[in-house]
């Protein structure tokens, strides 16, 4: 296991070396002189001057991304002018709130989306099946956002069960924290839970399908426990792939969902640098975010080396 | 290359019968894919849709940017279907017109993703020293969480059609390259590549005839999936500013408009979205008939975007 654990790691390497370099070129495509738009409205020529030497704006790309490279190292992210703070300081901040959003969105859409498959998959060819998975085309045919507006509309304006927008930290009071994140995570997951139950139905009819599980039935088990034991847990490593792919969509749902609920997460903090022109804090965002579904992917390889001992071995 | 001339240079009457038997395979294969009702239905969507956008200038009973003071978040009404916005812009007619922009978006990002994720994954695939390069390339792409790569680029270029067009086709570029790849790898084991290379095929033969020739199938219903997405995306591009422009209304757009009327007018967000889910739903059946007709080992959810 920590040989595989440590090769998984290392695979990680390349890939976040591609990620940074994206993140460092993005800087680059914007056209024209950037230094006035990161510098804010009311800059002098002293801190254009200063702000052009610290990117290296006059220097040649590859020497820039040595330095950007050098930063990265140190975990200095770039400073924000507009801001006035370090990019890392201002992203990590707002992490907690994305990551709990999302967090909380993968739980949901995993059980309901798990719950779907499983019935759909036991009450195969039946009105159950079918119901199960026109919600589930429907639930992934939907804009997130739209639906988080719909949503607000529903629940905040017409029916003010929830507010219609805000947050309140968990350490200030839970019970707020929780209503203004219900909205949000819920609007996440019925989006995704689609995925989840077609992956699982389509997991478990092939499981259910094979001899042991006919062994299983004849020898005079519990339907459930033929269901659950024998036919889950063998169907678990598909269900555990779409559950990571899902995640990156959940990370980057959280960051429009925030916007459309005002929540202060680092989605929220990207879109308002957009809107401000505000270069460092895009690039730090996006970089932590993907360094976040990187991280989550290698837990995604434990789960799988946890469910399938082949795989442990075999890599 | 002399192997080339070999089925030209059959009997006419052979070759005739060749190609009476691929068109009773092609209207075979019709039969089946119109046949699948998740197909039907789906394709008849998409082919409201298409029309839709054609024909908006005749469709729409207003002009889309027509401003109205007189009429200002006026509810749905038998004058206004759809009711109007902040502007008195009637929104039966925006969504109409912004139909195009989606459906224009979606067949370039299609086109494009197609384009780079078939020579990307051929040559990852066909050249062997390629290989580890473009993939470890395409998997550092694919560690940006969703369209989170997009939305960063299209702030990067700038607010534009054109824009969000190429930051989406780098987004889904990925994805649809490995699924190439992956359908590659098989096809170029087969024996009849091994045969074409015995009588003296070229690369270029080999490679369009024979291996892209018969690993098409994944890429089609992939590319159904990234049309889907395509539509979502700039939607999503739009609703956060980075994709086309204002006045000219975008599904988005109109969306990003009524996000600031939720407590007074819920039409001008509702509706577009519809409009949106309904076309991608069309999309994804499409996608999911086409897979069933054309890889019937492939019966899995949908991969992510």
């Amino acid at each position: 296991m920590i040989g595989f654990l440590s090769r998984r790691l290392l695979s990680a390497i390349p890939v976040l070396f591609v990620v940074s370099l994206v993140t460092f070129l993005i800087l680059w495509l914007v056209p024209g002189d950037i230094t006035a738009e990161i510098a804010g409205p009311d800059a002098t020529a002293e801190d254009l001057a200063a702000i052009r030497a610290r990117l290296g704006l006059d220097r040649p790309l590859w020497e820039r991304a040595l330095a950007w490279y050098a930063d990265l190292f140190r975990g200095d992210l770039g400073y924000s002018y507009l801001l006035n703070r370090p990019v890392s300081e201002a992203v990590l901040e707002r992490l907690p709130v994305t990551l709990s959003l999302a967090g909380l969105a993968l739980v949901m859409a995993t059980a309901m989306g798990m719950l779907l498959g499983i019935l759909a998959a036991v009450r195969h060819n039946t009105l159950v099946d079918q119901g199960a998975m026109v919600t589930a085309l429907i639930g992934l045919s939907i804009p997130d956002f739209w639906f988080g507006i719909v949503m607000i509309i529903l629940f905040g304006v017409w029916l003010g069960w929830f507010p219609t927008g805000g947050f309140v930290p968990l350490a200030e009071d839970p019970v707020g924290w929780a209503r203004s994140m219900a909205l949000p995570a819920i609007t996440l997951a019925l989006t995704q839970m689609g995925v989840i139950a077609r992956m699982t139905r389509s997991a478990m009819l092939d499981v259910l399908g094979q001899d042991y599980i006919r062994t299983a039935r004849a020898k005079g088990m519990k339907r459930s426990t033929v269901v659950f034991r024998h036919g889950l847990r063998n169907a678990m490593i598909p269900i555990v792939t779409v559950v990571g792919v899902i995640t990156g969509v959940l990370l980057s749902g959280a960051v429009v969902i925030e916007t459309v609920f005002s929540l202060p997460g680092v989605g929220r903090l990207i879109i308002g640098a957009i809107q401000r022109r505000d270069f460092p804090i895009i690039q730090g965002g996006l970089l932590i975010t993907a360094c976040v579904f990187v991280f989550v992917n290698i837990l995604v390889d434990m789960l799988y080396a946890w469910f399938d001992p082949r795989v442990r071995n075999d890599r | 290359m002399t192997a080339d001339a070999g089925p030209a240079a059959a009997p006419p009457s052979l070759a005739r019968e060749v190609a009476r038997a691929r068109r009773r395979r092609r209207q075979g294969f019709l039969k089946r894919l119109f046949g699948h009702p998740s197909f039907l239905i789906g394709f008849m969507i998409l082919a409201a849709f298409t029309m839709t956008a054609l024909l908006a200038e005749w469709l729409a009973p207003y002009g889309p940017t027509r401003i109205n003071y007189r009429a200002i978040l006026a509810p749905p009404s038998a004058e206004h279907w759809l009711g109007t916005d902040g502007f008195g812009r009637d929104i039966l007619s925006r969504v109409i017109h912004g139909t195009q922009v989606s459906l224009r978006i979606g067949i370039y990002v299609v086109v494009l993703t197609g384009i780079m994720g078939t020579v990307l994954g051929t040559l990852a695939s066909y050249v062997r020293w390629l290989d580890a390069l473009i993939m470890r390339g395409l998997d550092g792409l694919m560690a940006f969480p969703g369209v989170l790569l997009a939305i960063a680029l299209a702030a990067a270029l700038g607010p534009s059609e054109t824009n969000a067009m190429i930051a989406l086709t780098v987004a889904f570029t990925p994805r649809t390259a490995r699924v190439v790849r992956a359908s590659v790898l098989v096809v170029q084991e087969m024996q009849y590549i091994e045969a074409a290379r015995a009588v003296g095929a070229g690369h270029g033969r080999i490679v369009f005839r024979y291996i892209l020739a018969n690993a098409l199938s994944p890429l089609i219903v992939q590319l159904t999936f990234v049309f889907a997405v395509s539509i979502i995306a700039e939607a999503i591009l739009s609703f956060l500013g980075v994709g086309p422009p204002p006045p000219a209304p975008s599904l988005g757009n109109i969306i990003a408009d009524g996000r600031s009327y939720v407590q007074e007018a819920w039409w001008i967000a509702v509706f577009p979205g519809i409009v949106i889910a309904v076309a991608v739903l069309g999309l994804n059946l499409m996608g999911d008939g086409l897979r069933d007709v054309l890889d019937p080992r492939q019966r899995l959810g949908r991969d992510g975007h």
